[in-house]
C-alpha cells in the first residue's frame, strides 16, 4: 500500500494558484471554457465546428427550404441551385403520417381517441392532480374497450363463451372485493368461489361437448353455457350476501356489484351498433399504429411482467426455472426475429381454420417481447423491498396474494415507475421494427411516401426520415424526462 | 389426461377465436361480405393507391371483378391487404386472404410444394433489366462486374444468378427486402442495374426521378407467368376465380365491353355472348353464383383488353404494349377455354 | 384465501394435504409442468398438421440443398452454388463481424462522451449531453436508414470516386481498399510481431517495478514503437518484403480489385456504434459519478492530475459498476444489428429471411435464428462476467 502511494505522490513543489480572477461573466468564461491551452483548443475547434453545423443545418432545413408546393416540382429548383428540405411533402402527407390509410371522414374517431387518452392519462401522470384511483380505473378497464370500439368501429359477434367468461370473472371479482370488505362472512365467501369455479367447469364442458347442446326455444342459449351462467350469477348473489353479513349490517356493498355491472355495460358497449363504419385494421398507419402498438405492447407486458417476476422469486423451484427460461429467452433475441416469429409461426401454430389478422399476431410478439423486460424491471422493484415488508406482511396473517397485493406490490410499483417508463421508451423505439413485416406505422408511411412519383426529390427523404426522428424524439424526450422527474420525486429514501 | 387438455385447449381457442372459417371460401366470402384481397403494396399499374387513397390496377380490377361477380355488381366489397413478397403465401395459406392478386409468378414448386392453385396468367411477363442511359450499355451481356440491386424473396433473385452464371459474367447482388427501398436504392446510385420483372421494371421507371435517364435493355431473361392464386382444397372456389378470369379474356374476343355489356345481355343473339352474359344456360349457378355474374364482373372493369389499357397500355404512364399479351387471334398467347 | 393459523401450531399429522405449503407448491407445479407440456404438445401437433396440410416438408433437410442466390459480402468462401446452410454460416459471421467491430467504436465513442458530459469545459459538456439526448430517442432503425441515405448521398458514383491515400477509393458502392495478400515467408514477420509485443510487455512490466520502486517514471513510447513496429518492419524488409498488393481498379461499373468496405455495413456499423454510444456515455457517466468524490480529492491531494486521478483511481473503480450494464449494451448492439436487414446488410435475419423465402422452411429458420442469437447473448454474457471477475480480483 505504502508503496502504491509513494509511486504517485509529487516530489516537486506545487507553485501556488494564481489568485482568483476578477467575479463575473469574463472569470467563469475563463474558467470554464479556456482553462488551460488543452482545454482553448478545444473550446475553440468544437465550437467552431458546431456553429458551422448548426449554419448548415439551418441554412437546409429553413433558408433554402420549401414549405409549401403541390406537388416535386416545388422542391426542385429551376436554376439548379440547391435545395434544401422539402417540408411541402410532410405538409402533403402529414394526415398519412399520423392516420395512415384510416378514411378521411372518419378521422374524428381516432382524434376523439386519443383525446379520450390525454384527458385520462395526464392527470395520472400528475401527482399532485386528484382522482387518481378513478382516473386509473377508467383508463386500465374502460379506456381500452371504448378505444377498441371507436377505432374499429364495433358491432362485434359475441358469442355465448365470452359472455358466459366475462360473468365468472365477475364473480371472482365480485369474491375477492367482498373478501375484502371487513367481517364478511367467509362460509358463504369460499360458497362464491366454489360457484365460480364450477360455473368455469361447466363451460368448459360445454365448450368442449357441442353435441350436449341443448337450445332453448327462446334464448338460443346451449344448455351447459346456461348454466354455468347461472352459477356464476349465484356466485355474485353469494359475495353480495357475504358482504352484507359484514360487521356493519346496514352496509349496502355495491362495491360487490361493480364488476357484474361493469360486465354488462362491456357487453352492451361491444355487441351493440354504434353505427359507426367498420374499419379493418389494415388501414390503421402512421403514428396512431405506431401508438396502437406500444400502448398495447405496454398495457400488456404490465400484468404479464409482474407475474414472471414474482414467479422467478418464486420459492418453487418449477416455478422459477419456467420463469427464468421465458424471461431470458425473449430478452436474448432481437424483436425482429420476435416479429417474423409471430408473422410466420402463429398462422402455425394455431389449429386449422383459425386466423389472428396481422396486427394482432404483432401485437403479441411485441407483448410477449416487452412482459420480459418487464419482469425484470419488477424485479428490481420487488428486491428493493426490504425483507421486513415480507415478514410483517406475512405475521399479520396475509396471504400470498394478499400480501403481494396489499404490500409489497404497491411500494415496488411505486419504485419501479421510471424503470416502467424507460422499458416504455424502448418498447416504442422497436415499434419502428413493425414496419418490416408489412404493417405501415409512423416510419412505415414515411418510408412509404418517399415512393410517391409525385414527391420523388433528391431531399425528400431526408426530409420524412428527419421528420419522422424528431416525432419520436419528442416523444421519447418528453417520457424520459418526465422518468427523471418521477424518480426524483419518488426518492424518499427507500431504496437501499 | 394430455389426450383431454389437448381437446379442452382445442376447443376453447375455436369457441373463442373471433374468426373462425368453415371449408367452402365461398360461403366465407359471402357471410362475411366482402372479398380478401391480397395485393402489392405499391406497383404503378397493377396495384398503388392514388392521391384519394383508392387502390388502382390491374390487380385491383382484377379482385373488383370476383367481388363484382359474386356480390351481383357490387365491386366496392373488396377489403385489400397489401402483402410483401415474403409475406404472400403465408397468408394466402393461412387463410387471411382469398385471393392473391399480386404479380405473382407461376411456377411449378409454387403451384405444388406450396398448397397454392393458380387460376391462370392474366400477364405474361419476364424478368428484364435496367441501366442508366449514361453508362452506355445497350444488352444485358454486357453488364459483367455490375452492381445488381434485386428484392429479395423473389424468383427475380435465383434467374439473376442463373443467368450471370450461364454468361460467365460476374455481379455484385444488393438485395433488399422491399421493392421501394429497391428501387431508392437504385435511384441513389447504390447500383448499376435494377432487375425485376419487365412490367415491374416499366412501373418502377416511373417512380424514379428523371424517367427518361433509364433505359430498360431488350433482353428478357426469364418466363414469368404472372396470375391470380387461391388455396388448394376448394374447387369451387378456384373455378369461380378462374373463370372470371376466362369469362374477361372471353369477353374481349367476343367484343363485350363496360359500355355495352347491358345492352348485350338483353338483346344479343350470338350465343356465344348470351351463354357469356348469363341469357342462356345456368353457367353462373353452376359454380354458385347468380347467372349475370359477368354481366357484373364486366359492367365493374370492364373485359380484359380494357382493364389492360386502361391500366398499364399504351396511353397510360406505363406505356406498355399488348404484345403476346394481346388474344390469341391477334397473335398473342391470352386464350381462353370457351363457356358451353 | 385465510390461512389457518391455528393448524400451524397443531401437530403435523393434522394438516391437510392442501394446507401443506410444501405439498400445495408441489401440487401448483406439477399442475403448471403438466399444463405448459399440453400446451406445447398441443403446439406442436397443430404445427405439424398444418405443415403437412401446406405440403411443407418439415426438417432441417433443407440445409444441404444448393442455395441459388448470391450475397453481397462473403467473409467465408460461398457462392450461388453453396448449401442454405453455408449461406446461414456466412449470415452469422457476418452477424459477428458487424457487432464486433461496432462494440469496439461503440465503446470508444461512448468513454469519449461519457466523460464529456463529466467535463468542466462548457461546450464539451454541452455538445455531449445534445448527443446523448439526440441518440437516445430515436429508434435505431432511424438512425441506420439515415447513415444509409446519408451515405449514399454524399458519397459519389464509382466513376468520379475520391482518390483516398494508399490506392484506396471511396464511392457509393463503399470503401476500395487494396488488398495485401502475403506469401509464406511473410510468417517470420509475424513472428516477429508476436516476439516484439511480448517483448514490449516485458519491457512494461520492468519499468512498473522500477516505477514502484523509485517513483522515477520513463516514457515508453519510443522504445514500443520499436518493438512492435521497428522489428517486424526489419524483418519484412530482410525477407525482401514477401508480400503482394492488389490495387483496386476501375472497370465500366466499379472498382474491382482490393478489398471492398459495403455502404450497407458502413452505415449498419456507423449508426449501430453511434447509437449505442450514446448508452454507454450514460453508464460511464453513472459509473464515474458512482465513485465517491473523496478519491478524487484524495488523488488531487497525491498530486496526481486530471487525466492520471482518471486513470489510476476513478476508472478502475467505476469499471465494476460499469461492466454490468455495459455487457447488455453489446448484447443490445448485437441484437439491433438484425436491422440490417432494413438496409441490405446480409446478416442472419436478412440471409435467413430469404432462405425462408426460397424455403418456406419457417419454423426451422426462426429456430437457427433463435439459437444463434441466444448463443452469441450466452458468449458475450460469459466473456463480459469473466472480464468482470477478473476487474472484481483487483479489488484491495
Amino acid at each position: 500500500m505504502e508503496k502504491q502511494f509513494q509511486a504517485h505522490i509529487a516530489r516537486d513543489e506545487k507553485r501556488p494558484m494564481p489568485p482568483p480572477g476578477e467575479q463575473g461573466l469574463l472569470a467563469a468564461l475563463r474558467k470554464n471554457l479556456f482553462a488551460t491551452w488543452f482545454d482553448s483548443l478545444l473550446t475553440v475547434v468544437l465550437g467552431l465546428g458546431s456553429v458551422w453545423v448548426a449554419w448548415k443545418l439551418i441554412q437546409w432545413g429553413l433558408v433554402t427550404a420549401v414549405f409549401t408546393g403541390e406537388d416535386r416540382q416545388a422542391c426542385l429548383t429551376t436554376d439548379g441551385g440547391p435545395v434544401g428540405a422539402c417540408w411541402a411533402f410532410v405538409n402533403a402527407k402529414i394526415g398519412q403520417f399520423i392516420y395512415g390509410r384510416y378514411p378521411l371522414a372518419e378521422r374524428w374517431r381516432v382524434d376523439l381517441t386519443l383525446l379520450l387518452l390525454a384527458t385520462l392519462a395526464l392527470p395520472l401522470a400528475i401527482p399532485r392532480a386528484p382522482f387518481k384511483r378513478l382516473n386509473a380505473s377508467l383508463l386500465i378497464g374502460v379506456f381500452p374497450f371504448v378505444a377498441l370500439v371507436l377505432l374499429t368501429g364495433g358491432n362485434f359477434d359475441m358469442n355465448v363463451g365470452w359472455i358466459v367468461l366475462l360473468f365468472i370473472a365477475a364473480a371472482f371479482a365480485s369474491a375477492t372485493l367482498a373478501a375484502g370488505t371487513a367481517g364478511a362472512l367467509s362460509g358463504r365467501l369460499k360458497g362464491a368461489y366454489r360457484l365460480a369455479l364450477a360455473a368455469l367447469v361447466l363451460l368448459l364442458a360445454s365448450i368442449i361437448l357441442p353435441g350436449s347442446d341443448i337450445r332453448l326455444p327462446i334464448f338460443e342459449l346451449p344448455l351447459l353455457s346456461l348454466a354455468a351462467l347461472l352459477a356464476a350469477l349465484a356466485s355474485i348473489g353469494l359475495s353480495v350476501v357475504a358482504a352484507r353479513g359484514g360487521l356493519k349490517r346496514s352496509f349496502m356493498p355495491f362495491r360487490v356489484f361493480m364488476p357484474s355491472v361493469f360486465a354488462v355495460a362491456l357487453v352492451a358497449l361491444l355487441t351493440s351498433d354504434f353505427h359507426l363504419m367498420p374499419v379493418s385494421t389494415n388501414l390503421w398507419g402512421g403514428l396512431m399504429l405506431t401508438l396502437v402498438v406500444a400502448l398495447t405492447g405496454i398495457a400488456a407486458s404490465l400484468p404479464l411482467g409482474i407475474l414472471l417476476a414474482l414467479g422467478r422469486r418464486s420459492h418453487m423451484p418449477a416455478v422459477r426455472l419456467l420463469c427464468v427460461i421465458f424471461i431470458e429467452f425473449w430478452r436474448g433475441v432481437p424483436l425482429i426475429t420476435v416479429l417474423f416469429m409471430s408473422t410466420f409461426m402463429i398462422p402455425l401454430f394455431l389449429p386449422v381454420g383459425i386466423t389472428f389478422n396481422q396486427l394482432l399476431r404483432a401485437l403479441i410478439g411485441v407483448a410477449l417481447f416487452s412482459a420480459a423486460y418487464m419482469a425484470e424491471v419488477m424485479r428490481g422493484g420487488l428486491q428493493a423491498i426490504p425483507k421486513g415488508q415480507y415478514e410483517g406482511a406475512m405475521a399479520v396473517g396475509l396471504s400470498y396474494w394478499q400480501m403481494m397485493r396489499l404490500v409489497i406490490m404497491p411500494q415496488a410499483i411505486k419504485l419501479v415507475i421510471p424503470g416502467i417508463v424507460n422499458t416504455f421508451i424502448g418498447l416504442f423505439k422497436d415499434t419502428s421494427l413493425v414496419y418490416i413485416i408489412g404493417l405501415a406505422d409512423l416510419l412505415g408511411t414515411v418510408r412509404r411516401g418517399f415512393s410517391d412519383p409525385n414527391w420523388i426529390t433528391p431531399t425528400t427523404a431526408a426530409t420524412g426520415l428527419l421528420f419522422a426522428a424528431f416525432v419520436y424524439w419528442l416523444f421519447c424526450f418528453g417520457m424520459s424526462r418526465y422518468s427523471i422527474f418521477m424518480e426524483r420525486r419518488l426518492d424518499t429514501g427507500h431504496r437501499r | 389426461m394430455q389426450k383431454l387438455i389437448k381437446t379442452l385447449l382445442g376447443s376453447v381457442v375455436v369457441a373463442l377465436a373471433a374468426s373462425s372459417v368453415s371449408a367452402a371460401t365461398l360461403d366465407d366470402v359471402k357471410n362475411r361480405g366482402a372479398l380478401r384481397c391480397g395485393i402489392n403494396t405499391g406497383l404503378p399499374g397493377f396495384a398503388f393507391q392514388n392521391d384519394r387513397g383508392e387502390w388502382e390496377g390491374m390487380d385491383i380490377d382484377y379482385c373488383k371483378a370476383v367481388a363484382a361477380a359474386i356480390f351481383d355488381g357490387d365491386a366496392g366489397k373488396v377489403e385489400y391487404t397489401p402483402l410483401s413478397a415474403v409475406q404472400r403465401f403465408p397468408a394466402l395459406q393461412n387463410n387471411e386472404i382469398d385471393l392473391l392478386a399480386r404479380n405473382t409468378t407461376w411456377t411449378m414448386n409454387r403451384d405444388t410444394a406450396l398448397g397454392l392453385n393458380f387460376v391462370g396468367v392474366n400477364y405474361y411477363d419476364g424478368q428484364g433489366f435496367m441501366v442508366r442511359k449514361d453508362l452506355n450499355v445497350t444488352s444485358a451481356l454486357q453488364l459483367s462486374g455490375a452492381t445488381v440491386c434485386v428484392q429479395s424473396g423473389t424468383t427475380t433473385e435465383l434467374n439473376l444468378t442463373d443467368y450471370f452464371r450461364a454468361n460467365n459474367m460476374e455481379f455484385n447482388p444488393v438485395v433488399i427486402e422491399a421493392q421501394n427501398d429497391v428501387n431508392s436504392a437504385y435511384e441513389q446510385g447504390r447500383c448499376d442495374v435494377l432487375t425485376t420483372d419487365a412490367s415491374g421494371l416499366y412501373a418502377s421507371r416511373l417512380e424514379l426521378a428523371n424517367p427518361d435517364e433509364h433505359v430498360v435493355l431488350p433482353e428478357i431473361i426469364s418466363k414469368e407467368p404472372l396470375g391470380p392464386v387461391v388455396r388448394q382444397g376448394d374447387e369451387q372456389w378456384f373455378d369461380i376465380v378462374k373463370w372470371v378470369h376466362f369469362g374477361l379474356l372471353n369477353a374481349e374476343e367476343l367484343g363485350v365491353t363496360q359500355d355495352n355489356v347491358e345492352e348485350l345481355a338483353a338483346n344479343s343473339d350470338n350465343p356465344d355472348i348470351r351463354r357469356l352474359l348469363g341469357s342462356d344456360g345456368t353457367f353462373g349457378e353452376d359454380v354458385g353464383l347468380s347467372n349475370e355474374w359477368m354481366v357484373h364482373a364486366i359492367k365493374a372493369v370492364g373485359n380484359y383488353g380494357e382493364i389492360f389499357d386502361r391500366n398499364i397500355g399504351p396511353d397510360t404512364p406505363l406505356k406498355i404494349q399488348r404484345g403476346i399479351n394481346a388474344l390469341w387471334t391477334k397473335g398473342g398467347l391470352q386464350y381462353a377455354p370457351p363457356i358451353r | 384465501m385465510t390461512v389457518d393459523t391455528e393448524s400451524r401450531t397443531g401437530p403435523r399429522e393434522r394438516i391437510a394435504l392442501l394446507r401443506d405449503p410444501r405439498m400445495r407448491g408441489l401440487i401448483i407445479q406439477i399442475v403448471m409442468i403438466v399444463a405448459i407440456l399440453a400446451f406445447a404438445d398441443w403446439l406442436v401437433n397443430n404445427t405439424v398438421q398444418n405443415l403437412s396440410r401446406a405440403n411443407i416438408a418439415s426438417g432441417f433437410g433443407f440445409l444441404s440443398s444448393r442455395a441459388g442466390f448470391d450475397i453481397g459480402q462473403v467473409p467465408i468462401d460461398y457462392t450461388a452454388n453453396s448449401t442454405y446452410g453455408r449461406a446461414l454460416l456466412v449470415g452469422i459471421t457476418n452477424t459477428v463481424i458487424v457487432s464486433l467491430s461496432g462494440i469496439v467504436l461503440a465503446t470508444i465513442v461512448g468513454f469519449i462522451i461519457g466523460i464529456g458530459r463529466l467535463s468542466h469545459n462548457y461546450l464539451v459538456r454541452g455538445l455531449s449531453s445534445i448527443y446523448v439526448e439526440t441518440f437516445r430517442n430515436i429508434p435505431p432503425l432511424l438512425v441506420i436508414l439515415f447513415w444509409y441515405f446519408g451515405v449514399l448521398t454524399v458519397l459519389p458514383l464509382p466513376r468520379n470516386a475520391v482518390g483516398l491515400p494508399f490506392g484506396s477509393y471511396l464511392s457509393n458502392r463503399g470503401l476500395q481498399t487494396p488488398s495485401i495478400n502475403f506469401e509464406p515467408a511473410a510468417l517470420f514477420t509475424l513472428i516477429a510481431f508476436v516476439a516484439g509485443v511480448a517483448g514490449a510487455i516485458v519491457l512494461g512490466r520492468a519499468n512498473r517495478q522500477q516505477h514502484m520502486k523509485t517513483g522515477q517514471q520513463r516514457s515508453l513510447i519510443l522504445p514500443n514503437l520499436a518493438l512492435i513496429l521497428g522489428v517486424p518492419l526489419a524483418v519484412f524488409a530482410l525477407t525482401g518484403f514477401p508480400v503482394a498488393v492488389e490495387f483496386p481498379t476501375a472497370t465500366r461499373f466499379n472498382l474491382v480489385g482490393g478489398w471492398n468496405v459495403l455502404p450497407e455495413f458502413l452505415a449498419l456499423f456507423l449508426a449501430l456504434s453511434f447509437y449505442t454510444a450514446a448508452f454507454i456515455a450514460e453508464i460511464v457517466r453513472g459509473g464515474i459519478l458512482a465513485v465517491s468524490w473523496g478519491q478524487t480529492e484524495a488523488a488531487y491531494a497525491l498530486g496526481l492530475r486530471r487525466a492520471q486521478t482518471l486513470r489510476f483511481v476513478i476508472i478502475p473503480q467505476a469499471f465494476r459498476v460499469i461492466i454490468p450494464p455495459l455487457t447488455s449494451q453489446y448484447l443490445n448492439l448485437t441484437k439491433n444489428s438484425s436491422l440490417g436487414l432494413a438496409v441490405g446488410y446480409p446478416e442472419l435475419v436478412a440471409v435467413g429471411s430469404t432462405v425462408l423465402n426460397q424455403t418456406g422452411q419457417s419454423v426451422e429458420v426462426v429456430a437457427i435464428w433463435m439459437v444463434v442469437y441466444l448463443g452469441l447473448s450466452f458468449v458475450t454474457s460469459a466473456l463480459m462476467s469473466w472480464f468482470n471477475a477478473r476487474m472484481m480480483l483487483l479489488e484491495r
